[in-house]
């Protein structure tokens, strides 16, 4: 498929033009496909809700069985946040402001980034796989066959699994890291608890813990429509199913990051029209 | 209703493919397909495998889009109907996949009941009840309804398959490969239950198949489908069309050698690709 003007352009390195030309147009065509996928499972959401027996066990899948992976990262990054921040305000002598940076970095930024990532990895491959596995045995096309509806039974059930469970999660992965990032400045550093809980109250406000959680609630519905979106796409064989249940998590990691870094930019807009003077942390 | 349109509605056929093609990217899988079949009548599709009879079984039922074409179901164009009508004609349809495709996470209970729970109009003990029924009538017991289908054969497979699609009293049965991966005694009981299905349902059927043991003893109407890519650019995709006991006498090569299960060129296609490489 060569256009008149593709070849107009291509008259001096032409081959590099077909290669990225053909690549921007199955991106555009992915992206396309992926929203009129989002479209239609929203349509479906709005007509009909799907049966408890189908929820469910998808809300079981991704809230209860994440738990344990999702308490673990909250932990840890409490604690890895309190060894690297340490260092750095000891020496400017601010050791006592730990508490501060610690838990705003954790409920605005880590928290809710990296507890979504853990489930792209966690609930987002495993759902490409299992709808891959569906597609590449016929299953879902055995559902249509049977007058049941596969986005309606398959995706909406995962979409709300995602959209309100993430969040949930998220809050507890908040809950651990605070816990965490306490436990190590306080019980291992030892620093004074009193100005630790000190200053964390000062600083970090309601309006902080709410943007990390109002960022979690895109990165659910994005985990969950690129991995619905790669599993409905899949391949056929096991190589297709291992190839969705990666792409599923590559693509939602970077869709997570881009939609943070929009979402930042956004959120801080609100901020400082909302307390133009801001808070200082010296 | 009157005579008049009693009749019409006979004479027109259930499944009515015009001049199909369906295409995967660059690949042309059918190239005008058209087939119609009668009421009653039990068709069997046979072709090598990859020439695009499991692609041609969903064009009839709407999973797959005809790239140009249509196909008539009793009548309606299936790509003019919305969603809902669409379910609401699947359900005239069963379609028994070529490995079953039972839901893995449901029962054997569950995956028969599964197009009956989808229209919701039985009670739970009259679901039971057909459930029962069904999986009687392809001969299993009771106790399977509560495994799940990772847990039976290949043939027990097949046969909660095929329950699942009678379970809606179908008007069309489309098989795909319902032999192929059995031993034989398995699948001449598939050829039967395919032939009690018949008698009892009073259905119209397609068979997709290449086991011949099936089109002599199941057909009554036999189609060969010849993939694209080894046809002239003029030629039909459907090179038989006739009767069981027409294959034997049929004139053409290609049909003979795959009902006699000869290789034919394809060897020499084989050397010259063995003798390419060694150069
Ligand atoms: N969804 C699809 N996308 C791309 N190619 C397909 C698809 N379905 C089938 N094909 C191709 O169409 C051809 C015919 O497939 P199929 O109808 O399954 O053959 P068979 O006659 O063995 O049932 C194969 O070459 C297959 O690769
Ligand atoms: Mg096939």
């Amino acid at each position: 498929m060569e256009g008149p003007p593709r070849r107009s352009l291509a008259a001096s390195g032409q081959e590099l033009v077909t290669d990225w030309g053909a690549v921007v147009i199955d991106g555009i065509v992915a992206i396309g496909d992926l929203g009129l996928f989002c479209m239609r499972t929203i349509s479906w959401m709005l007509t009909r809700l799907p049966r408890r027996e189908t929820l469910l066990p998808n809300f079981y899948q991704v809230g209860v069985m994440s738990l344990p992976v999702v308490a673990l990262t909250g932990t840890f990054i409490g604690m890895v946040l309190a060894v690297q921040s340490y260092g750095q305000f000891r020496q400017l002598g601010l050791e006592t402001r730990l508490g501060a940076v610690i838990n705003m970095s954790l409920v605005r930024e880590l928290g809710p980034v990296l507890a979504a990532t853990m489930l792209a990895g966690r609930v987002g491959s495993a759902m490409a796989a299992e709808l891959g596995t569906m597609r590449v045995t016929e299953q879902i096309d055995a559902l249509s066959s049977m007058g049941a509806n596969p986005i309606h039974y398959l995706v909406v059930p995962r979409f709300l699994a995602c959209l309100f469970l993430i969040p949930t999660l998220t809050i507890m992965a908040d809950f651990m890291g605070v816990v965490g990032g306490y436990f190590f400045t306080v019980e291992v550093l030892g620093i004074d608890k009193h100005h630790y809980w000190h200053n964390s109250e000062q600083f970090v406000g309601v309006f902080d813990l709410l943007s990390g959680i109002f960022k979690s609630f895109f990165f659910g519905a994005a985990i969950a429509m690129i991995s619905c979106y790669r599993g409905f796409n899949c391949m056929p064989g096991a190589e297709g199913v291992g190839r969705a249940a990666t792409a599923a998590f590559v693509y939602s990691f970077v869709l997570i990051l881009m939609i943070d870094l929009f979402l930042g930019v956004m959120i801080n807009a609100v901020y400082d029209t909302f307390w133009p003077e801001g808070v200082s942390l010296l | 209703m009157s005579d008049s349109s009693a009749t019409t509605r006979e004479q027109t056929p259930l499944v009515a493919v015009q001049d199909v093609h369906v295409t995967f990217g660059s690949q042309s899988v059918l190239r005008g397909v058209t087939l119609t079949v009668p009421r009653g009548q039990t068709l069997a599709i046979i072709g090598e495998s990859g020439c695009g009879k499991t692609v041609l079984l969903k064009t009839i039922i709407g999973l797959v889009r005809p790239t140009t074409g249509l196909v008539r179901f009793d009548g309606y164009n299936l790509a003019e109907l919305s969603d809902r009508e669409l379910t609401r004609q699947r359900v005239r349809f069963g379609y028994v996949f070529q490995n079953a495709a039972l839901f893995d996470s449901l029962t054997v209970g569950q995956n028969v009941a599964f197009p009956l729970r989808q229209q919701a109009s039985e009670s739970p003990s009259q679901i039971r009840e057909l459930v029962f029924a069904r999986l009687a009538e392809v001969g299993l017991p009771k106790s399977v309804i509560s495994k799940k289908p990772a847990e039976l054969s290949g043939g027990m497979r097949k046969r909660v398959g095929l329950a699942r699609a009678l379970i809606m009293n179908p008007e069309l049965m489309l098989y795909d490969e319902p032999t192929t991966g059995l031993d034989p005694i398995m699948s001449d009981v598939i050829n039967e239950l395919m032939l009690r299905t018949r008698k009892q349902h009073d259905v119209t059927s397609i068979i997709v198949t290449h086991d011949m043991r099936t089109a002599h003893k199941v057909a009554d109407r036999v189609v060969m489908i010849y993939p694209v890519g080894r046809l002239e650019s003029a030629e039909p995709q459907l090179i038989f069309d006739g009767s069981p006991g027409e294959l034997e006498t049929c004139g053409d090569r290609r049909v003979l050698q795959f009902v006699r299960g000869e290789a034919g060129e394809r060897l020499t296609e084989m050397q010259q690709t063995f003798s390419d490489r060694d150069l």
